[in-house]
């Protein structure tokens, strides 16, 4: 424990962790906005988005974290991640094409622009639901009192 | 347009999981995923109806056309697996109790719902889809979810169990994605019907042949096919019985369904039973399930192992069908499928009015009930009398058909066994009826404020009760869908 806290105290690490992290979120993003152009995606920049946000608790403790992302909305956005995929698709399904189908979002263009609409929108879910999801494990392996997160407690406790 | 019902089964319970993660409260979500599940019952009658008769119903994820996009594909088989896993899901989701102790913690009850209906979209997903690797998302999906279902069940040992069904489960299907892994590299293709086209079994193919074996364990285990089976009556008797009921009901049923169809439609009945002779493993293996585990189910002293046991013997009835390959025999198993379905979560529903009450199915803590709860005594007497096979019972109707296939398949002395096993049956419902009826409470169980289970608890386990009587009268809904199934099936269709 002493040795975490010698290590949050070090101050070349503190001012390196406060430029880096920042870095390390847009480099998220960028993975996440480039997915439908080249190597990339939701899965990758969610996963990078959410290691930096783990990288600054590491330095700045678990409590600066909850401050920025509440255990609580960790659990939702993994909801609404999954429910802006399955949206996408229900949406296409409205517009009169199959599920998923992402050319009936823009019927009017001949090209393959409701493909990128569609494609952007759904790996926009997958990004949110996965670095959410990260957070969570995150959150469950850090906090020490069952409950005291909202992470996953042991299941056996019912009252 | 009309066919977006298909994925909409799928698509509605997958979707409403993430809403109840959203929606919270307790009550909300109840009945919001009570109405998906009608939602979803619904699409599956309409679905079975549109579809009997030989009619198909194919439908293209996202507008790739099959072989490349994955293609969702109801046939009479599919319709059959769809109505039985949404109307089990609907009853035991409609069965209610206040309090009681193995309920989940009102706070995280909404993600209860939210795991509940990602295991119905899992399993309606690996019924309806027609593509290999689609099978694998869905099992993994309804897999995941079922191992958080069973660990919930309040005992320390619910999570032990739940951990070791894991491990068997994800062994199984890793097997069946390595299986499916060889069927890709054999036809370069994911859609089933395009496998079934292209793969051309030989006993000389060393890979296609690695691929069934893989693929046939694989989803024995899922199925607990008798020596595969360990996981089941542990995960059965830890997890709440609810969730008991449901997977009971369900889970193992839609891996029957995988089993065949990879038999039967992939592989082919001609190769499988004619070349490859797999009723030679696969019909002993089915009688010792039904000896065997009848056997120690008779040991049993708890209820919900009594009928975790039984469960493991019935699936050696439907495998028993399976191996006969022949149309009255795999009816026979079909049909045992929902059969079993039916007596089997209205047995499970039972030990949750009893549970509740009670609060120990343990056969001596059960003594002399039957005349405190007589409603639910009374369930358990009919759904007992099922699962020996008296006749106006379901169970009947499946053994009639059993036997018959069996007889025509020339296996005599396994249509003698099926019979014998009914008496092993009788033994272990005779023990819990003995118990709820003629035995006096120990002196320390004496509970004089013990009451009939409530209403919301008695009418689902009563509608399956009943329904195992009114099936076993009528059958034209069970065992002619059914055989028009195995048929299809037979004929290497999907």
């Amino acid at each position: 424990m002493r040795s975490t806290s010698r290590v949050r105290e070090m101050p070349v690490l503190r001012v390196i962790a406060r430029a880096l992290v920042p870095m390390i979120l847009l480099f998220g993003l960028y993975v996440q906005f480039h997915g439908d152009f080249g190597p990339g995606g939701g899965f990758q920049a969610g996963v990078i988005f959410a290691a930096g946000l783990i990288v600054y608790a590491l330095i700045f403790g678990l409590g600066a974290l909850r401050r920025v992302v509440p255990p609580i909305l960790t659990e939702r956005l993994m909801a609404a991640g999954v429910l802006l995929y399955g949206a996408v698709g229900v949406v296409a399904m409205f517009l009169g094409g199959e599920f998923l189908d992402y050319s009936a979002l823009d019927p009017l263009t001949t090209g393959h622009h409701g493909q990128h609409l569609g494609i952007i929108a759904i790996e926009l879910g997958v990004g949110i639901a996965v670095a959410s999801t990260i957070m969570r494990v995150y959150y469950a392996f850090v906090s020490r009192r069952p409950g005291g997160a909202g992470a996953a407690e042991a299941p056996g406790d019912t009252p | 347009m009309r066919d977006q019902i298909v994925v909409l089964a799928v698509v509605l319970p997958l979707l409403a999981a993430p809403a109840c993660v959203l929606l919270r409260h307790p009550r909300v979500t109840r009945l919001f995923s009570l109405g998906v599940v009608a939602a979803c019952f619904a699409i599956a009658v309409a679905l079975l109806v549109e579809v009997r008769g030989g009619n198909v119903i194919s439908y293209q994820l996202g507008g790739w056309p099959p072989p490349l996009g994955i293609e969702y594909r109801v046939s009479v088989i599919n319709a059959y697996l769809l109505v039985l896993v949404t109307a089990m899901a609907l009853v035991v989701l409609s069965f209610h109790s206040s309090g009681g102790p193995h309920r989940v913690p009102e706070r995280r009850r909404h993600l209860y719902y939210a795991v509940f209906l990602l295991c119905i979209s899992g399993l309606l997903g690996i019924t309806i889809t027609g593509d290999a690797f689609n099978i694998f998302v869905f099992l993994e999906i309804s897999s995941l979810s079922s191992y958080i279902l069973v660990s919930l069940g309040g005992h320390r040992r619910a999570v032990m169990s739940a951990f070791y069904y894991l491990v068997m489960g994800t062994i199984g299907g890793v097997f069946f994605m390595l299986g499916v892994g060889l069927l890709y590299q054999a036809t370069g293709t994911l859609n089933l019907r395009d496998i079934a086209a292209r793969l051309e079994p030989s006993l000389d193919d060393r890979s296609t042949l690695l691929a069934l074996a893989l693929l046939v364990v694989g989803i024995s285990i899922k199925l607990a096919v008798f020596p595969l089976h360990h996981w089941l009556p542990n995960a059965y008797s830890f997890a709440p019985p609810k969730v008991s009921a449901f997977l009971a009901a369900t889970a193992t049923k839609v891996s029957f369904y995988l089993l065949a169809m990879i038999l039967f439609t992939i592989f082919g009945a001609p190769f499988v039973f004619g070349e490859l002779q797999l009723h030679m493993v696969l019909m002993p293996l089915s009688i010792l399930a039904m000896f065997l585990a009848s056997g120690a189910a008779i040991f049993q002293t708890d209820l919900r192992r009594l009928l975790a046991y039984s469960s493991v013997a019935q699936i050696g009835y439907m495998t028993l069908g399976l191996s006969t390959a022949n149309a009255v025999g795999l009816a026979g198993g079909l049909v045992h499928l929902f059969n079993h379905a039916v007596m089997k979560g209205g047995l499970f529903l039972v030990v949750a009015c009893l549970l509740y009450r009670v609060g120990s199915v343990h056969l001596d803590a059960l003594a002399g009930v039957g005349r405190r709860m007589p409603l639910s005594s009374a369930a358990l007497v009919v759904g007992g009398l099922s699962l020996i096979g008296v006749p106006g019972t379901v169970g009947f109707v499946s053994k009639w058909y059993l036997v018959s296939g069996v007889l025509e398949r020339g296996w005599t002395a396994a249509a003698v066994l099926i019979l014998l096993s009914s008496l092993l049956a009788l033994v272990y419902v005779g023990r819990v009826v003995e118990a709820l009826y003629f035995r006096r409470p120990a002196a320390d169980h004496v509970r004089p404020d013990l009451r009939e289970a409530p209403l919301g608890m008695l009418a689902p386990t009563w509608i399956l009760i009943a329904a195992a009587v009114v099936f076993g009268l009528t059958t034209d809904w069970t065992y002619g869908v059914a055989a028009e199934a195995a048929e299809l099936l037979l004929q290497g269709g999907i």
